[in-house]
């Protein structure tokens, strides 16, 4: 480990890496998912995960959202560690005072939207603006309707959740998660649970997302023609480690190794 | 039809129209108030009272949840009619003393709080562990997604079955004539002693339960269905 990725230094802001990984470790139970793994992003990068499930694709962003911890290693987000803060000279676990604040740079989408039901379309957008980050509700109220016009639902402000498409509150939870301002977005196979008819419109939402701000990006993803669409680089895992990197053409078209090959082969047939 | 009942004298039983239309106001208006006061007031502190349980149950902290896991599994392995006793015999030498209907009350809601903790526990396991996640990536706070986002689910999913605990403590209120409050069974029991004769007040008495309970069950079911769909 370097000197300045010494775990709970005063976060200076690292010019280089958004997203760092230092010999990230994640177990559950007997089942290794993380082995060592090291890996970058860099700001406003976009960056795909693929590879077979099990492969601890998803899991990585469940650390970086802070909804697991890492067994062992260290994660930073802009040179500010995630997993550990320090407490006198000791290293310490991030209490949640730590984890909450480190957490504002970051947003997810998942895979299940996970809106809150008991809310309408607004809320759910205006909520966490309001309660986390302390904006006046005019405020958010306006941001909010921006965000849904942006995502084509200007019209739904006051739906509830269950009266919307999937397609419709994918789109919504987006605009929930962009509403907090995050400088990394992670997407967690957010188009897996939608029809097929849907897919394609909340793709490109996302394209246009992604080509639009200085977002830095994580995708899993199952869909290849998404990730070569949205990423700048696209990251093999197979069995909790980076089989293999490198720009989507270059992964999609000749992969170097045979793994890969036979994982492409597998769900381009699908 | 099987021999005539007798009512301590060799008269044979037959309905007493008369007397049922006499003692039918008092059972109605005097009786049927306080069953009424005895089951609102009862259920209410079990709902409000068995959700504070469910909340401490969960909690992280081992010296809060284990008391209050082995005080309610306790309350809920001893009978009501011991607790009535108990609240409203021997809590006065230890210088708590209360009106008999309050005793009642605080003792069927106390009882049932036990049981109501269950069903809210049922109804938090039911929400979606992404809620939480949700809520944790839009960094809310921890309190305010309790009571905003994880609690209103809960409780919309455990209406059905508090339902049906407010039907229970309705029909098991009687219970609490051993500490003299006269509800609608008390006083048509009081009626027929005057007169060794208690078909009709116990009748009426009972056809009040028969004609609130099965109503609310209808209802509690039509919830139970619209909550499914």
């Amino acid at each position: 480990m370097t000197p300045e990725s010494q775990p709970g230094t005063p976060a200076e802001p690292d010019p280089q890496w958004m997203v760092r990984f230092d010999k990230v470790v994640k177990t559950f139970g007997d089942a290794t998912v993380l082995r060592e793994l090291d890996f970058q992003v860099r700001p406003g990068e976009r960056v795909t995960l693929i590879g077979p499930s099990g492969s601890g694709k998803t899991t990585i962003l469940r650390l970086l959202m802070t909804l697991e911890r890492v067994t062992s290693g260290t994660i930073h987000i802009d040179g500010e560690c995630l997993s550990h803060m320090r407490r006198g000279t000791r290293r310490v676990p991030a209490d949640e005072r730590h984890l909450r604040r480190v957490r504002k740079r970051i947003g997810m989408v998942f895979q299940q939207f996970n809106l809150f039901p008991n809310m309408n379309v607004l809320r759910n957008i205006t909520e966490a603006p309001v309660r986390a980050l302390g904006v006046p509700r005019d405020q958010a109220e306006d941001k909010a309707r921006e965000l849904l016009e942006m995502v084509g639902l200007a019209d739904k402000a006051l739906a509830h959740p269950s009266q919307l498409s999937g397609g419709q509150q994918q789109r919504v939870a987006i605009a929930r998660a962009l509403a907090m301002e995050p400088e990394v977005l992670l997407l967690d196979e957010v188009t897996s649970a939608l029809d097929p008819e849907l897919v394609s419109g909340v793709q490109c939402l996302l394209r246009d997302i992604a080509q639009q701000g200085n977002l830095t990006l994580l995708c899993v993803t199952h869909e290849m023609n998404f990730a070569r669409d949205i990423s700048d680089r696209v990251l093999m895992f197979d069995h909790g480690r980076i089989l293999e990197e490198g720009p989507p053409d270059q992964i999609f078209s000749e992969p170097e190794q045979q793994r890969t090959r036979e994982f492409l082969q597998a769900v381009l047939d699908v | 039809m099987a021999a005539p009942l007798r009512d301590g004298g060799s008269r044979p039983m037959t309905w007493d129209w008369d007397w049922a239309m006499e003692i039918l106001p008092g059972l109605l208006t005097q009786g049927l108030l306080v069953t009424v006061q005895a089951t609102i007031g009862g259920a209410l502190l079990a709902f409000v009272l068995g959700l504070f349980l469910a909340l401490l149950r969960r909690s992280p902290r081992p010296y809060i949840s284990r008391p209050v896991g082995a005080v309610a599994e306790f309350i809920r392995s001893t009978p009501l009619l011991v607790q009535l006793f108990v609240l409203y015999y021997v809590m006065p030498d230890f210088g708590v003393k209360m009106t008999a209907l309050t005793t009642g009350i605080i003792g069927l809601g106390v009882h049932y709080a036990t049981y109501t903790a269950e069903v809210y526990r049922a109804g938090i396991d039911c929400v979606p562990k992404g809620q939480w996640e949700a809520a944790v990536a839009l960094n809310l706070p921890r309190r305010w997604s309790w009571f905003s986002i994880i609690l209103p689910q809960a409780v919309r999913r455990s209406l059905p079955a508090l339902g049906n605990y407010l039907v229970a403590i309705f029909k098991e209120s009687p219970q609490l004539s051993v500490i003299t409050v006269v509800d609608v069974v008390g006083l048509a029991r009081e009626l027929g002693s005057e007169r060794f004769r208690y078909l009709e007040p116990m009748t009426i008495a009972g056809l009040f339960f028969l004609l609130i309970a099965i109503p609310a069950s209808i209802l509690v079911r039509r919830m139970e269905r619209r909550l499914d769909t």
